[in-house]
């Protein structure tokens, strides 16, 4: 049975990569994800890890060596932040794309200019419609299971879609946390051997990544759209399959004391913690306030969050953006939120709010600030699309 | 202009498809203009490499005319995945491929890594995954189709481009001769990562390309291939002189065959009696027309101090 121990979070997940026995993995380093792919290459040097490791010459060809090992029935891991996920952007969609199930830890870290090796969630806002399944880690154990349990959801013959773990760069990579790390055979027959669906094979020759003339072009998207909206069910069981083996149990959208809230935090990331002891100290004082986590990005859990927030006590959203949507909505996640709740009858108001930039802390009287906002709104009835400047950066220096 | 009559050559005309293998893993029916040169050379390359052979093709003219869905021209297993990625892409299959053998998931039997790329995808945007691809050491054979410009996307100058050609981004014009740079030696740059294996090779000689490929597969370890191909379309030539401008361009020096094996360079086909003119390749192209006697006096100083180089090189590293 799992010992709960002190490990860095960073060689939690590597240990993840290990355990699900990868084959091949080709990652670049970067901060602040280095300690991942140290651990792994010393795993491989030390033969604790039958894996290939590709020192590649940049994220590029990372992604580039990942697609084609998962191409030719190896599976495949790398990780990366940032810039280098920004490299690798073209490669990132044509993984999707190929149907190649290249499981990715991404340590969030901002996107330069200024260059900030800190973190915020710009770089996978980035690769937002890259067709990838994306989750949120908000700790180390979180970042630990949900490694492990992409092998088996982007895996499945069902899915066969790439999955990126995202989980915030230096707040949690760097940081020692007590976790739940498994035994070795306790977790081997949750990760079963991959069985590719197509792949290179000098036996049974096929063409992979010919050209989409426009005759076909579309129905090569309509069919990856289909594909990741399909991917959700087996999400679903793989998450309640490793809740019913090992007791942990993940929902695409996680509440905090949202059961009779009025306003309620909806963020991603390690950030919901902090913003957790925000509503506790709230509620000591009576206020009627929670927290909502957006942990399942893509497919983005449309019914899931409607249930959560609609028809209900809640009458005001506050969205926390780790990432700024220049010139345009504010931020990715505020316009996502209100694009699904649009057709909602009894819908809760929705603001926007941007903090946390480029490793910028966000304190607990920051968050306060955000419900503050949040009753501002509510109690003026003004939504953000009126008054566009009720969306304002936190902890902005003025 | 004719095709020169020493016994050597006339040789190989006449018995180079009985010599080849009869298997096709290049199939016809592909798109590839009248006369295209990487079109033959990739059936060679594919007789050569045969039937156990993965092929990496990036963006370019072979991968749109072998592959608009839902037709292919591949009778072996191949991946297109972009434009710059050949020798990664190729370098995550041979990954894929050791450790699933090593692990006991795939039979062991040697399986050949083919990776095919224009000479923009090499000499330009691929270059660094190329480096990257044979100073790891994978054992893939990267094999370059050279036609000397941009041709899927209309000719534009790459930095494979000779000096003095006129492509629709090098264009002659009043005050320019065309490209005024020295096409890049990515051979040269190849061979400078100490691979096993280097080689330039053009289809008019086809059992030399054969040749050439096998060995690259035979050798433990990255290969560099360097294929010149004629290109009608873009250099402004009739399709049926492809045969022919590829000789030429070998026998003027313009193009020298040679391979590097473990550092040895070896002329494969030399001219004791001495080089053509560059002239006699020139000037039955559209893409040189423009160019002075000057110009062209200038590329026969370069070719010539270039081929007595690579005579050195092949006397200094066969002692």
């Amino acid at each position: 049975m799992a010992k709960r121990t002190g490990i860095e979070v960073s060689i939690a997940i590597a240990e993840a990569a290990r355990q699900a026995n990868v084959d091949v993995v080709s990652a670049y380093p970067i901060t602040p994800q280095t300690h991942i792919v140290e651990h792994l290459a010393q795993l491989v040097a030390d033969g604790d890890l039958d894996a290939e490791y590709i020192t590649v010459e940049s994220e590029h060809t990372a992604m580039s060596a990942c697609v084609g090992a998962s191409a030719a029935g190896a599976r495949v891991f790398t990780s990366t932040s940032s810039q280098g996920l920004a490299l690798m952007n073209e490669i990132v969609y044509l993984a999707s794309s190929l149907r190649t199930p290249v499981i990715m830890a991404l340590a969030n870290r901002s996107l330069s200019g200024p260059i900030s090796i800190w973190n915020d969630h710009s770089d996978v806002m980035n690769e937002r419609d890259t067709g990838w399944i994306s989750i949120f880690a908000n700790n180390g154990q979180e970042a630990y299971d949900l490694t492990l349990m992409a092998f088996r959801i982007g895996e499945d013959r069902r899915v066969m879609l790439p999955v990126m773990i995202n989980f915030d760069g230096f707040i949690l990579t760097h940081v020692i946390e007590p976790m739940y790390i498994f035994d070795d055979e306790e977790i081997a027959d949750f990760i079963p051997p991959y069985e590719p669906v197509c792949v290179l094979d000098t036996d049974n020759p096929i063409t992979m990544g010919p050209v989409g003339v426009p005759d076909i072009y579309t129905e090569a998207k309509k069919q990856q759209e289909v594909a990741i909206r399909e991917s959700r069910p087996v999400i679903d069981e793989v998450f309640e399959e490793f809740a019913r083996r090992y007791g942990r149990r993940y929902k695409p959208v996680e509440t905090y004391k949202a059961d009779d809230a009025e306003i309620v935090l909806l963020a991603q990331g390690s950030v919901i913690e902090a913003a957790e002891v925000a509503v506790d100290l709230l509620r000591e004082q009576g206020r009627k306030v929670g927290a909502v986590e957006l942990r399942l990005w893509r497919p983005f859990p449309f019914d899931d969050l409607r249930e959560v927030l609609c028809g209900n006590s809640i009458k005001q959203v506050v969205v926390l953006d780790r990432c700024i949507s220049f010139g345009g909505p504010i931020g990715p996640v505020l316009s996502e939120v209100r694009s699904a709740l649009y057709l909602e009858k009894d819908r809760p108001m929705v603001v926007g709010v941007v903090a946390g930039l480029g490793g910028r802390d966000i304190h607990i009287e920051e968050y306060m600030e955000m419900f503050r906002i949040g009753e501002e709104c509510l109690r003026t009835g003004k939504d953000a699309g009126e008054e566009p400047e009720l969306v304002k950066i936190v902890g902005l220096r003025e | 202009m004719s095709v020169v009559q020493r016994p050597k050559e006339a040789y190989l005309n006449v018995f180079a498809y009985r010599m080849a293998p009869r298997e096709e893993y290049f199939t016809r029916g592909h798109r590839a203009c009248q006369g295209c040169g990487p079109a033959l050379g990739f059936r060679h390359i594919m007789k050569a490499a045969g039937r156990d052979t993965i092929v990496v093709n990036v963006t370019g003219c072979m991968e749109i005319i072998s592959s608009p869905y839902p037709y292919t021209s591949w009778a072996v297993p191949w991946i297109h995945v972009a434009f710059e990625n050949a020798a990664a892409v190729a370098s995550g299959v041979d990954a894929a491929i050791k450790a699933l053998q090593r692990k006991g998931r795939l039979p062991k039997k040697k399986i050949n890594i083919l990776a095919l790329a224009g000479d923009g995808g090499t000499a330009d945007i691929g270059l660094q995954a190329l480096s990257g691809m044979l100073a790891r050491g994978h054992n893939v054979t990267y094999i370059c189709y050279d036609n000397e410009a941009y041709m899927n996307t209309g000719v534009q100058g790459s930095s494979a481009t000779p000096f003095g050609a006129s492509t629709t981004t090098t264009p002659a014009g009043r005050v320019s001769f065309g490209a005024g740079y020295w096409k890049k030696n990515v051979a040269a740059i190849a061979a400078a990562h100490d691979i096993p294996y280097v080689a330039t090779a053009c289809p008019s000689y086809p059992l030399d390309l054969i040749r050439k490929v096998r060995r690259s597969f035979e050798l433990e370890g990255p290969a560099y291939i360097h294929l010149f191909a004629v290109c009608p379309t873009g250099w402004g030539i009739p399709p049926e002189l492809t045969i022919r401008m590829g000789r030429l361009a070998v026998e003027t020096g313009i193009f020298p065959l040679y391979e590097v094996e473990y550092g040895r360079y070896k002329l494969t086909i030399d001219f004791p009696q001495g080089l053509r003119p560059v002239e006699d390749y020139l000037k039955l192209q559209r893409r040189y027309r423009h160019l002075t006697p000057e110009i062209v006096q200038q590329i026969q100083e370069r070719v010539t101090a270039e081929y007595e180089r690579l005579k050195k090189m092949e006397k200094v590293t066969q002692e």
